[in-house]
């Protein structure tokens, strides 16, 4: 299949100039950082046991949601998110601007629809009862269900909660469809700022890896990671990934606009592209995956990869095939650190590459399979990829700014 | 000779194939038929017990069968038989070879009760239910197909195989302006020069019982439902809420410069788009209606446009009390003197609210309205709002000389976007 690419032949350069970031390792930058660099993974095995979850690691969500009746409206995944973007603003030292925000573009990849697990119960207990007269899932459902609890499950909300906290209100665009929204929404907001249709773009997700309504529509997969944590490229048979919680949200902008408020850049976001292979036959996502890094401008050698390897089968096997044809390069699975946050895995793989390449250092490997090796030297381009668990690749190319 | 570009220096964007399935039938010969005849799709629901709602009615389309039921797959389907027909109509790749990426415009797929009753029944009635419980059985490969159905990216998934669109699929909701959005993301890419060719495509399938229950819930819908043809009152004053249909609206848009090197016959060209948030709450306008006074002058700028030159006005026009108010003052306000003279009417009346849909079904109709010269109209506007001087085009399709249309579309959440179409290449 032909893929879909943002070329940067003749196109604006766009910088990463702000990163917001809460996750199981912590809220910010700094907290992110450290956990990857003592190589700390927060796993919870009890609550949804036998399923493992990256449970969120504590926030005040006062920080950045500071009216509790918008809290209120929100469910756990949109105040991530919310939060998230906050931080993101916060670092690209535009929160509050006015100007700047109401024509600043936002895609949000998001899944949505966390479920009153209460209510759904109650209701196939009382129909297992023999409850099955007509219109008594009407009934209860009329009667049970918080009327804003709908608000709370519109994928589209997330976006518009940000709008409503934030105030970004340029555009307001939500994607869907699991990992390669994430990558996709990345794609079109380089796109835009890249072709001169946008100057500056906030693009994230957020996901609430700690629901049992999420675990089942993975279950009914064999998705899910049971009974014992292994890193993502140790898992063997017991193939799977752990859902995890987290927000990722990044800000992205053309040079010339950074450069005329002075902002500072993370990095440079030079390439996104992706492609959807139908994995009817075995070895297709490993041909996709080549054939994108194929299409990245100008890779050095023995650089770094960050992967959303989710740690399901065929997929991650099929990536690691690909990933043996450059073992020059660093790899780092951020789903071994952060669980699986599906459509925020790309977002957040971004998000550590360009925080890497402004520190001037890949985080330390975390992985006892050997697939993830030492690099010392720092790191000048990132290569951030992502296969969807059952469909989608994508890939990107961060740089350091020169 | 050079591309064929706009004003601003981009490649002009045209339709060259379309397709529709709302409540009124299937294909646009039909729909276009019934809708300037002042028919309604609107009717009782009988997909499912309707004991206990305050509304029950809806334009569900019941001509179009899956089973088992579920919204997402009826969705799929109706997506289905929209592209079928806009391709066909475009002529253009070949069967199962779209030679250009998809934008797909669908409602947030979730897990529906039918699946959720067929867990509770794996569990059985000797034990208490739960999600536990409900975990416990999930696994083994009893349910497979549910996980490959109810992912988001499942609609889009499908599409792009039977039809063979290139690259990432994308799934779009902007809520009630998803179609107009998906338009919208097809524009962009083509300008962009990505693509000379997009298969834009919206579906809804939504009418269940929790979907109709969430929307009772925030008192959005009319609740007069009899007779169901009459419920849906755009701009009369006694509107009293949407009523939530299906539908699907596909369209295929190349480069103007494309579409003529293979003799394509050019349906329309889509002139600009608009779009701007409101950040004021997560289900009303902002009362001093800037957000969509901003969405419409963008899509205007983007046309290179002045409201003068816009002759139609396919409006959101809801019929809920709140949003054909806001819909009345956003235009107002831009096309000052002009807003009641306008012809202003909305598709709504007939074949209901198609929510993810809309924006596409909409913009096939302000297609048709260009091609026939006839405007389609606002049935059951019987008791005018004084504070609504809209010319709805009342009750009675009209004949007119129609060049320019503007197409809003404004949802939840705080999402505008407006498109402009027009008939020929400027």
């Amino acid at each position: 299949m032909t893929d879909t690419s943002t070329s940067k032949t003749e196109a604006t350069e766009a910088w990463i100039t702000g990163i917001g970031l809460a996750t199981s390792l912590g809220e910010g930058l700094e907290a992110n950082w450290d956990g990857l660099t003592e190589r700390r993974v927060n796993v919870d095995d009890k609550g949804f046991a036998p399923y493992l979850v990256h449970p969120l690691a504590p926030v005040s969500f006062d920080a950045q949601i500071p009216k509790k009746g918008d809290q209120r409206q929100m469910e756990a995944w949109q105040r991530i998110g919310t939060y998230a973007a906050g931080l993101a603003l916060d670092t690209a030292g535009i929160k509050g601007n006015k100007e700047i925000l109401a024509r600043m573009d936002m895609i949000v990849a998001a899944g949505g629809g966390e479920r009153d697990l209460a209510v759904d119960s109650a209701i196939l207990n009382a129909e297992a009862q023999g409850n099955s007269a007509p219109g008594f899932l009407n009934e209860r459902l009329m009667s049970d269900l918080r009327p804003t609890l709908f608000l709370a499950q519109l994928s589209n909300l997330l976006a518009g909660n940000i709008a409503i906290v934030h105030g970004v209100t340029g555009s307001s665009r939500t994607f869907m469809g699991e990992e390669a929204a994430g990558v996709d929404a990345a794609r079109i907001a380089l796109a835009r700022i890249a072709s001169g249709q946008s100057d500056i773009a906030l693009v994230g997700a957020a996901h609430n890896g700690e629901r049992k309504d999420l675990l089942v529509l993975y279950e009914f997969g064999d998705f899910n990671l049971k009974d014992k944590f292994a890193p993502v490229w140790a898992r063997g048979k017991e193939s799977g990934f752990a859902l995890g919680s987290g927000g990722a949200f990044l800000v992205i902008e053309s040079r010339k606009h950074a450069e005329a408020r002075g902002a500072k850049p993370y990095a440079r976001l030079t390439q996104v592209i992706a492609d959807r292979t139908s994995r009817k036959n075995a070895g297709d996502v490993t041909t996709s995956l080549s054939k994108l890094w194929s299409q990245l401008d100008g890779v050095d050698s023995q650089g770094a990869i960050i992967t959303g390897a989710t740690g399901a089968e065929p997929a991650t096997s099929e990536e690691r095939a690909f990933l043996a044809a450059h073992p020059e390069f660093a790899v780092r699975a951020t789903g071994t650190s952060f669980g699986h946050t599906m459509e925020t895995q790309f977002p957040l793989g971004l998000a550590l590459a360009a925080l890497s390449i402004s520190k001037g250092k890949l985080f330390p490997p975390n992985d006892s399979a050997g697939v993830e090796i030492e690099m010392t030297k720092a790191p000048s381009q990132i290569v951030v990829v992502g296969a969807g668990h059952w469909r989608g690749e994508g890939m990107a190319l961060v740089e350091a700014v020169r | 000779m050079s591309a064929p570009r706009d004003t601003f220096g981009r490649p002009i964007v045209v339709v060259t194939g379309m397709g529709v399935v709302t409540s009124l039938g299937a294909g646009k010969t039909d729909n276009w038929a019934k809708l300037t005849a002042g028919e309604s799709g609107i009717h009782t629901i009988t997909r499912f017990p309707t004991d206990g709602l305050k509304t029950t009615m809806a334009g569900s389309i019941d001509f179009v069968s899956v089973d088992p039921f579920s919204s997402t797959d009826l969705s799929e389907r109706l997506a289905d038989l929209a592209t079928e027909e806009a391709v066909a109509q475009a002529g253009i790749g070949s069967k199962g070879n779209f030679p250009g990426p998809l934008f797909l415009a669908v409602a947030p797929v979730e897990v529906e009760w039918p699946q959720r009753q067929a867990l509770g029944r794996a569990i059985g009635s000797s034990t208490t239910i739960d999600y536990d419980q409900m975990l416990r059985v999930s696994g083994g490969g009893k349910f497979t197909d549910y996980h490959r159905r109810f992912l988001f990216g499942s609609v889009a998934d499908h599409l792009a195989d039977t039809f063979g669109t290139k690259g990432s699929p994308i799934s779009l909701s902007t809520a009630c302006a998803s179609g107009a959005t998906a338009i919208q993301l097809g524009v962009e890419a083509i300008r962009r020069g990505e693509a000379d060719a997009a298969l834009c495509v919206a579906t809804d399938g939504s009418v269940n019982p929790e979907a109709l229950i969430r929307f009772s819930l925030l008192s959005a819908l009319s609740t007069q439902n009899d007779p169901p043809q009459g419920a849906v009152k755009p701009f009369a004053k006694n509107r009293d809420g949407f009523v939530m249909a299906e539908g699907a609206g596909a369209l295929v848009l190349e480069s103007l410069e494309a579409a003529t090197a293979r003799g394509a016959r050019i349906l329309g060209v889509l002139a600009g788009c608009g779009e701007l948030a409101d950040s004021f709450h997560r289900t009303r306008s902002s009362p001093d209606g800037k957000p969509i006074i901003g969405c419409v002058r963008n899509a205007l700028a983007d046309a290179g446009l002045d409201a003068d030159q816009i002759d139609y006005i396919n409006a959101h026009g809801t019929g809920t009390p709140e949003n054909d108010k806001m819909e009345y003052l956003g235009i107002s306000t831009v096309f000052g003197e002009r807003a009641s003279k306008v012809p202003v009417s909305s598709n709504k009346s007939m074949v209901g609210h198609t929510l993810s849909a809309a924006g596409a079904v909409e913009a096939v109709f302000s297609l048709l309205t260009l091609e026939h010269q006839r405007i389609p109209p606002t049935i059951n506007y019987d008791v005018p709002d004084p504070a609504i001087p809209f010319d709805v085009v009342p009750n009675t399709a009209r004949d007119a000389r129609v060049t320019t249309v503007m197409s809003n579309s404004f949802g939840f959440g705080g999402q505008n976007a407006s498109l402009i179409i027009t008939g020929e290449p400027a």
